[in-house]
C-alpha cells in the first residue's frame, strides 16, 4: 500500500479498511486481520494500526470479541457509506464548490451532466 | 518507564561536553526515532544506555539497572546494533553458536525467518557477504535476541531499496509490548511509518520529545501553491509544485507528519515550535 503525503497514516489505514468492507472483501461478522498482521503487511508501527482500529471501533465499523480480535460489524457497510458520505459533504464538496465558483459554473449546467453520468453508470 | 536518564552529563574532554543535563523517560512498547545533526551525540547517548560509555555525572537507569555496572542480567536484555561493525571470519551457524547463548530469550526460529526475509544464504562465510548483507545478518540477530531494549544506530544505512521495505516489515512484526526500540537515523523517509515518538538531540541535550500524534495535533503539514493559501505558516520549503509548509494546526486537521520537514523546521524555528509544545 502506498501512503499519500497529506493525510495522517492512521486515517489512511482506516480508509483502507473501509475500502475492504465496501468492496465486500471483508464480509460482515468476518475477522479483521490482527494488528500485527496488518502492521507487517502495510509496514507500519503496530501502535498506528491500533489507533486505526480504535477509530473504526468508535465509528461502529469493527468491534472486538474478547480474546479473539477484531470483527467486521454486521451493519458495517451501511456505516462506511454514511461515514464516507459525511466526509464527502464536509471535505470534498466545499473544494468542489470553490472550483465551480472560480470557474463560474452554475448548478443547472451540472445537472444534465450528472443525469447523463447516472444513466451511463446504470448501464455499466 | 524502561529507560530513565536524569541530569546526565558526559564528555570525552572537559572543554567539550557531548551530553549536558540530559533528562529522558522512555516507555516500553514503543519505537523512538532519535534524530539529530552529525556529531549531536546520538551514538554517545545510545552507548550510555547499553553500558559502553559511562556518565560523567547524573543518573542513567535502564530496566532498573545501571548500565555502567554491566551486570550480565542487564546485558542479556539489551542489544546495540552499531553503525559500523566488524564480523568475525566464520559462517552464520558458527556465529550463532558463539553469540546467541548470551541472550537467554534468543529466538532461533525468528532469526531463520528474518534471514529468509532478507534472502541471506545461511551457509555463507560472513566475510564473503557484502556490507549490506552483513548488516542484514546483524539486524536479524538483533531482533532475534528479543532484547527488552533494542538500540539501532542508522540501521538502514547500506541497505538496498527492497531491503528497506523488508526492514520495515520485520520491525513492524517484532515489537513486543514490553520492548523499547530506539532507532537513530538520518534516513527519516525510510522509517517514518514505524516511529511512535520523535526525540531530537541538539545542543548536547534532548531538545524535543513528542509523539507523532501530538506533533500532528499541534502542527499541520501540507503542500500549497502559494504561501498565502496557508494559515499561520511557521516554516516552508519551495517544491516543484508550490511549497511544502509546516503550519500551526488551527483547523484540527489530521495531516501526515513529514519528519524531514519537521526536523528542518525545528532547527530553523526552534523557539516558535518549542513554545507550541510547551502549552
Amino acid at each position: 500500500m502506498e501512503f499519500n503525503n497529506t493525510q495522517a497514516i492512521y486515517l489512511q489505514i482506516a480508509d483502507y479498511v473501509c475500502d475492504q468492507v465496501q468492496l465486500q472483501h471483508w464480509p460482515p461478522e468476518g475477522k479483521v486481520p490482527s494488528v500485527r498482521e496488518l502492521a507487517v503487511n502495510l509496514e507500519v508501527n503496530p501502535n498506528t494500526i491500533m489507533r486505526s482500529y480504535e477509530y473504526l471501533q468508535q465509528q461502529g465499523i469493527i468491534y472486538t470479541r474478547r480474546g479473539l480480535g477484531y470483527y467486521v460489524s454486521e451493519d458495517a457497510l451501511r456505516k462506511v457509506i454514511a461515514l464516507r458520505k459525511e466526509q464527502f459533504l464536509q471535505e470534498e464538496l466545499p473544494q468542489f464548490f470553490r472550483k465551480m465558483f472560480l470557474l463560474g459554473v452554475e448548478l443547472d449546467e451540472l445537472k444534465a451532466r450528472f443525469e447523463k453520468f447516472k444513466t451511463r453508470q446504470a448501464k455499466a | 518507564m524502561i529507560i530513565s536518564l536524569q541530569h546526565l552529563h558526559f564528555h570525552y574532554r572537559k572543554a567539550q561536553p557531548v551530553l549536558e543535563n540530559v533528562n529522558l523517560s522512555l516507555a516500553p512498547g514503543r519505537i523512538y526515532g532519535l534524530l539529530g545533526r552529525n556529531g549531536a551525540g546520538k551514538s554517545s547517548l545510545l552507548y550510555q544506555l547499553c553500558g559502553l560509555l559511562f556518565p560523567t555525572s547524573g543518573e542513567c537507569k535502564v530496566m532498573g539497572y545501571e548500565p555502567a555496572k554491566r551486570l550480565p542480567a542487564f546485558l542479556q536484555q539489551v542489544y546495540l546494533l552499531p553503525e559500523s561493525f566488524h564480523l568475525p571470519d566464520m559462517n552464520i551457524t558458527q556465529y550463532l553458536r558463539l553469540f546467541a547463548p548470551f541472550y537467554p530469550s534468543f529466538d532461533h526460529d525468528a532469526f531463520k525467518r528474518h534471514l529468509v526475509a532478507f534472502e541471506i544464504p545461511r551457509e555463507q562465510s560472513l566475510q564473503a557477504l557484502s556490507h549490506g548483507e552483513q548488516k542484514k545478518v546483524l539486524i536479524s540477530f538483533a531482533l532475534a535476541t528479543r532484547a527488552k531494549v533494542l538500540l539501532m544506530d542508522e540501521p538502514t544505512n547500506g541497505l538496498d531499496i527492497p531491503s528497506k521495505r523488508q526492514f520495515r516489515k520485520v520491525i513492524a512484526g517484532c515489537l513486543e509490548p514490553d520492548q523499547c526500540m530506539i532507532i537513530s537515523t538520518h534516513q527519516v523517509k525510510d522509517l517514518d511509518s514505524l516511529i511512535d515518538e520523535v526525540l531530537i538531540l541538539e545542543g548536547h541535550g534532548i531538545l524535543l520529545q513528542e509523539s507523532v500524534s501530538r506533533i500532528t495535533e499541534k502542527l499541520s503539514f501540507r503542500q500549497v501553491m502559494s504561501l498565502e493559501e496557508s494559515e499561520a505558516p511557521i516554516y516552508s520549503e519551495g517544491a516543484l509544485k508550490g511549497y511544502v509548509v509546516v503550519a500551526v494546526n488551527r483547523q484540527a486537521e489530521h495531516s501526515r507528519l513529514d519528519m524531514e520537514m519537521f526536523f528542518n523546521a525545528v532547527m530553523v524555528e526552534k523557539e516558535k515550535i518549542l513554545s507550541l509544545f510547551q502549552q
